[in-house]
C-alpha cells in the first residue's frame, strides 16, 4: 500500500515535472547555457588541466596538478546545476505572475505533487547537464592525459553534484513558493547563494588539501540538508499562501503585536509570566531539552574519544605546580572582578546569539554544533587527563564543574528554544502562515533567553569569575 | 429540483482582518445555472476559490458534490470545473499538449482524453488549431480553451469566472448554447459575470454580493419584484382620455399617466390586465397596447449593490 502511495505520489509529480521539463527545452534561455556548460566549459576546463599539468610538471609539482584535476570535475559539474537555481525561483513564482498557476491549483493534484513535480522539473535539466559535462570532462581527460579518477572520488563528485543540486533546488522551490513574484524570489536566493558559494568554497579547500575523506562528510550534512529544506517546502506548501497573497509587505506592527502576545503570553504580572514560562513554554521544550542532553553526553564522549587519537603534547599536561600558576595567572589578568564578570557574561550571551542567529538560517544544526563543541573540548581535555594518569574529576571538579552546573542548563535550555525557532520551517504551523509560526518561536526563544537562560549565565558568570578560581586553587594546590 | 451540488452556508473569508466574503449562503441545484453577479471587489472571486477549496473559508462551510471544501479538498477538486479569471495558459505548448496535461493530472486514461479533446475541440471550433502553440492564440481562443480545460474532466459542478468575457459575439453565443447544454446534462454552474445580459439569458437564479455579502438571490422575475417593485403595466388607448385611472380595477395602482396612456403596478397581471381591459371596452375605449414596462437586470443590480443609476452632468 505504501509502495503505492509513493508510486502515485511520484506519478502525479512527473506529470507537472514532465510538462515543465518540456517547456524548457523549448526555451532557448535555458538551453543555451545549459549547452554551452556542458559542452564548451568542460572542454576549456580540459584544456586547463592539460596546461596545467604541463606547466606544473616542468617546475616539478606534479601535486598541483593531482590536486587541480578533481578540483576541476567538481567544478564542471557545478557549474550546470547552477542553473537549477534559476528554473526553481521561477517555479511557482513565475506562474504566479503569468497567472497560470490557479488552474494547476485547482487540478486534483496534491500538494506534495505539486512541490515534487517543480523540484524535479528544476533539477532534470541541469543535473542531466551536469553528468554530462563531468562526462565529456573525463573523456577529454582520458584522451589527452590518460588520467581516469579513482572510482571512490568520481562517486563522491556525483553525490556531491546531486545533493547540491537538491539543497539549492529544494531551498529555491520553498522561496518560490513563499513569494510573489521572480524578482522577490530572485532577491531572497542570497539566502541559498551564499551558503553554497561558502561551501564550494569549502570543498575546493578541502580538494586542493587533499582530504577527500571529508567530503563524505559534506555529502551526508547536504542530504541531511537537503531531507530538511524538501520536508521545509512540503510543509509550508499552501494553495491559499500562493493564491492568497497578493503583496511582499512587511507589517511591522502585525508583526509586533504577534510577538508581543506570544511573549507575554497573557501575563499581567512577572511571577504570572514565570508561571506560564515553567507551566507552558519548558513543556513545550521538554523533547527537544532531552535530545539536546543527549547531544551534548554524545560530544563529551567525542571529545574524550579524539583524545586517543590526537593527544595533546605531553608538555601541555605537567601539572605539578598547576595550582600556583593558576593563582598567578588570574591575578595577573584581574579576572576576578566585577569587570571580569561582566566579560565572562557578554562572551556567553554573544555566543548564545550568535548560535541563535545561525541557528535560524540552518534550522538550528549550527547552533546545536556550536553548544556542542565547548562541551566536545571539556570532554577532549578530560580524555587527555585520563590518558596521562591525572585524576579527571578532580580537574572537572576544580575548573569547570562549579560554573557549569549552571552553564550547561542555560546551554541546553538556549539550544532547545534556538533548536524550535529553527524547526518552525519544517514542522507543521498548525495552519498558520510561516511568519506568525516564526515571530511565535522567536517570541518563545525570547521568553527563554530573558527568563531563564540569560539569569542563569549570570549567576554562573559570578560563579566562574569569584568562586571557581578560588576553587580551583584550593583543589589543585592539593589543600 | 435537482439535487444542491454547491451548497454554501455562513461562508465567510477573512484576510489578516479584511473582510473578503461575509456570510454568503447559497445553494446551486444539479441543472441550475446560478449567475454572482457584484462590483469589482465585492468578493466573487473569493467566494469560487473557497468552493474550488482554493482558499480555506474562516467562517461557515460549504459543500462541493457532497465534499466539504476544507475536509476533502481533493475530491471536490476532482468533481469541479473552474474556469479561472484569468485563463492563464502555457503559451509555448500546443493545444492538445495544454489539454493533455490537465487531463493526466485529473487522471483522465489517453483514451477517454483523447476522445474528449477532440469532441470539445470540435465544439468550440479549435479543432482545426489543436496543433497550434497557445502563445499563437487569439484571446477568445484561450478562453475557450481554457473553458475546454475546465471541461476535460467532465465535472458535475462548473464555477466559471467570465466564461465569455474576452470573446467576439459568435464565439460567446457559441458558448452560451454549451453552458445551456451542460445545464441540460444536470450540471450545477455558477458562473461570475458583468454581463448582466448573458446572467439573464442563462441564469435560472441570480446572486447579488456588494461588499462580501450576499445582496439578494433570487428569479430574475423575483428580483425585480424585490428592487423595482410590482410589474408595471402600459396601455396605449385609440384616443386621448381624462380620468382613465378611474377606470382602473381595486387591484391595479395607477402610476403615471399622459393623454391617450396610463401606466399601473399590480401584483396579478393574469387576472387583473383581463378586468382593465373589460373595464375599459366597457366605457368604449379603444385599447391599442397593453404590456408589461421593460424593466432591466441592470436596475435590479444598480439598486442591490446601491450604485448611483444615473450619473449627473
Amino acid at each position: 500500500m505504501e509502495r503505492v502511495a509513493a508510486r502515485g505520489m511520484l506519478g502525479g509529480a512527473w506529470i507537472v515535472a514532465s510538462r515543465e521539463i518540456r517547456d524548457q527545452l523549448r526555451d532557448w534561455r535555458i538551453l543555451a547555457p545549459i549547452g554551452l556548460l556542458t559542452l564548451f566549459f568542460p572542454l576549456l576546463m580540459n584544456f586547463t588541466a592539460s596546461t596545467a599539468v604541463d606547466f606544473v610538471n616542468r617546475y616539478g609539482a606534479p601535486i598541483v596538478a593531482d590536486r587541480l584535476i578533481p578540483f576541476l570535475l567538481m567544478v564542471v559539474g557545478f557549474f550546470p546545476i547552477s542553473i537549477s537555481l534559476v528554473i526553481a525561483l521561477e517555479s511557482f513564482a513565475g506562474e504566479r505572475e503569468r497567472l497560470s498557476l490557479e488552474p494547476l491549483l485547482a487540478t486534483p493534484l496534491s500538494d506534495g505533487e505539486l512541490y515534487l513535480g517543480k523540484m524535479l522539473a528544476s533539477l532534470a535539466a541541469p543535473l542531466g547537464a551536469a553528468y554530462l559535462g563531468i562526462g565529456v570532462y573525463l573523456a577529454g581527460l582520458v584522451l589527452r592525459l590518460n588520467w581516469s579518477p579513482p572510482p571512490v572520488l568520481l562517486i563522491q563528485v556525483f553525490l556531491l553534484t546531486t545533493a547540491q543540486a537538491v539543497v539549492m533546488v529544494a531551498g529555491a522551490v520553498v522561496i518560490s513558493s513563499l513569494t510573489t513574484s521572480v524578482r522577490a524570489a530572485n532577491l531572497l536566493a542570497s539566502f541559498i547563494i551564499i551558503p553554497v558559494a561558502q561551501l564550494i568554497i569549502g570543498e575546493s579547500l578541502i580538494m586542493f588539501w587533499g582530504r577527500y575523506s571529508v567530503l563524505w562528510w559534506i555529502v551526508l550534512g547536504l542530504g541531511l540538508m537537503a531531507v530538511l529544506l524538501v520536508r521545509s517546502g512540503l510543509q509550508l506548501f499552501d494553495r491559499e499562501e500562493l493564491l492568497g497573497r497578493e503583496m511582499d509587505v512587511l507589517d511591522f506592527r502585525w508583526a509586533w503585536r504577534t510577538f508581543r502576545l506570544s511573549f507575554l503570553d497573557e501575563a499581567t504580572s512577572v511571577s504570572g509570566w514565570y508561571a506560564g514560562l515553567f507551566r507552558r513554554t519548558l513543556p513545550r521544550l521538554r523533547t527537544v531539552l532531552f535530545l539536546l542532553a543527549v547531544a551534548l553526553a554524545g560530544a563529551y564522549l567525542v571529545g574524550v574519544s579524539f583524545a586517543s587519537d590526537w593527544p595533546m603534547p605531553a608538555a601541555m599536561l605537567e601539572f605539578e605546580n598547576v595550582g600556583s600558576t593558576l593563582r598567578a595567572n588570574f591575578e595577573a589578568f584581574g579576572i576576578m572582578s566585577g569587570a571580569g564578570w561582566w566579560w565572562v557574561l557578554i562572551h556567553n550571551v554573544q555566543a548564545v546569539l550568535l548560535a541563535s542567529l545561525l541557528g535560524g538560517f540552518t534550522f538550528g544544526i549550527v547552533a546545536v554544533v556550536l553548544i556542542m563543541a565547548p562541551v566536545g573540548i571539556v570532554g577532549y581535555f578530560a580524555g587527555n587527563l585520563a590518558a596521562a594518569g591525572e585524576p579527571v574529576l578532580r580537574y572537572l571538579a576544580a575548573l569547570v564543574l562549579p560554573h557549569a552546573l549552571l552553564e550547561i542548563p542555560a546551554a541546553l535550555l538556549a539550544g532547545a528554544a534556538i533548536l524550535r525557532l529553527g524547526l518552525v520551517a519544517v514542522s507543521p504551523a498548525g495552519g498558520r502562515t510561516l511568519g506568525s509560526a516564526w515571530l511565535t518561536a522567536l517570541a518563545e526563544w525570547a521568553r527563554v533567553m530573558v527568563g531563564l537562560v540569560i539569569p542563569l549565565l549570570a549567576v554562573a558568570a559570578a560563579i566562574e569569575v569569584f568562586a571557581t578560581p578560588r576553587l580551583a586553587v584550593l583543589i589543585l594546590s592539593g589543600g | 429540483m435537482g439535487v444542491a451540488m454547491i451548497e454554501a452556508e455562513g461562508l465567510g473569508k477573512n484576510f489578516d482582518g479584511f473582510l473578503a466574503v461575509d456570510d454568503v449562503t447559497l445553494e446551486v441545484n444539479a441543472g441550475e445555472v446560478v449567475a454572482l453577479l457584484g462590483p469589482n471587489g465585492a468578493g466573487k472571486t473569493t467566494t469560487v476559490r473557497m468552493l474550488a477549496s482554493l482558499l480555506r473559508p474562516t467562517r461557515g462551510r460549504a459543500r462541493v458534490a457532497g465534499f466539504d471544501v476544507e475536509a476533502s479538498p481533493t475530491q471536490v477538486r476532482q468533481r469541479l470545473g473552474l474556469l479561472t479569471e484569468h485563463h492563464g495558459l502555457y503559451t509555448r505548448m500546443r493545444a492538445t499538449e495544454y489539454l493533455v496535461f490537465f487531463g493526466r493530472a485529473y487522471g483522465l486514461s489517453p483514451a477517454t482524453l483523447r476522445r474528449r479533446c477532440e469532441a470539445w475541440m470540435e465544439t468550440f471550433g479549435l479543432a482545426q488549431d489543436a496543433a497550434r502553440r497557445l502563445g499563437e492564440y487569439s484571446k477568445g481562443m484561450r478562453q475557450k480553451l481554457a473553458l475546454v480545460r475546465a471541461l476535460l474532466h467532465e465535472p458535475p459542478v462548473l464555477l466559471l469566472d467570465e466564461p465569455t468575457s474576452a470573446m467576439d459575439p459568435a464565439s460567446a453565443h457559441q458558448v452560451r448554447q454549451s453552458i445551456r447544454l451542460l445545464r441540460s446534462e444536470q450540471r450545477a454552474i455558477l458562473i461570475c459575470t458583468h454581463n448582466l445580459m448573458e446572467a439573464e439569458a442563462l441564469a435560472d437564479r441570480i446572486a447579488i454580493i456588494r461588499a462580501g455579502r450576499l445582496a439578494a438571490v433570487g428569479t430574475v422575475d423575483e428580483l425585480k419584484r424585490t428592487f423595482l417593485g410590482e410589474p408595471l403595466m402600459e396601455i396605449r388607448l385609440a384616443q386621448a382620455v381624462d380620468g382613465a385611472a378611474g377606470l382602473l380595477p381595486p387591484h391595479a395602482v395607477a402610476i403615471a399617466s399622459g393623454p391617450n396612456w396610463l401606466r399601473y403596478r399590480t401584483g396579478d397581471p393574469e387576472s387583473v390586465n383581463p378586468q382593465v381591459l373589460l373595464a375599459f371596452a366597457g366605457a368604449g375605449l379603444r385599447v391599442v397596447t397593453l404590456s408589461p414596462v421593460e424593466r432591466s437586470l441592470e436596475e435590479v443590480y444598480l439598486k442591490a449593490v446601491g450604485a448611483p443609476a444615473e450619473i449627473s452632468p
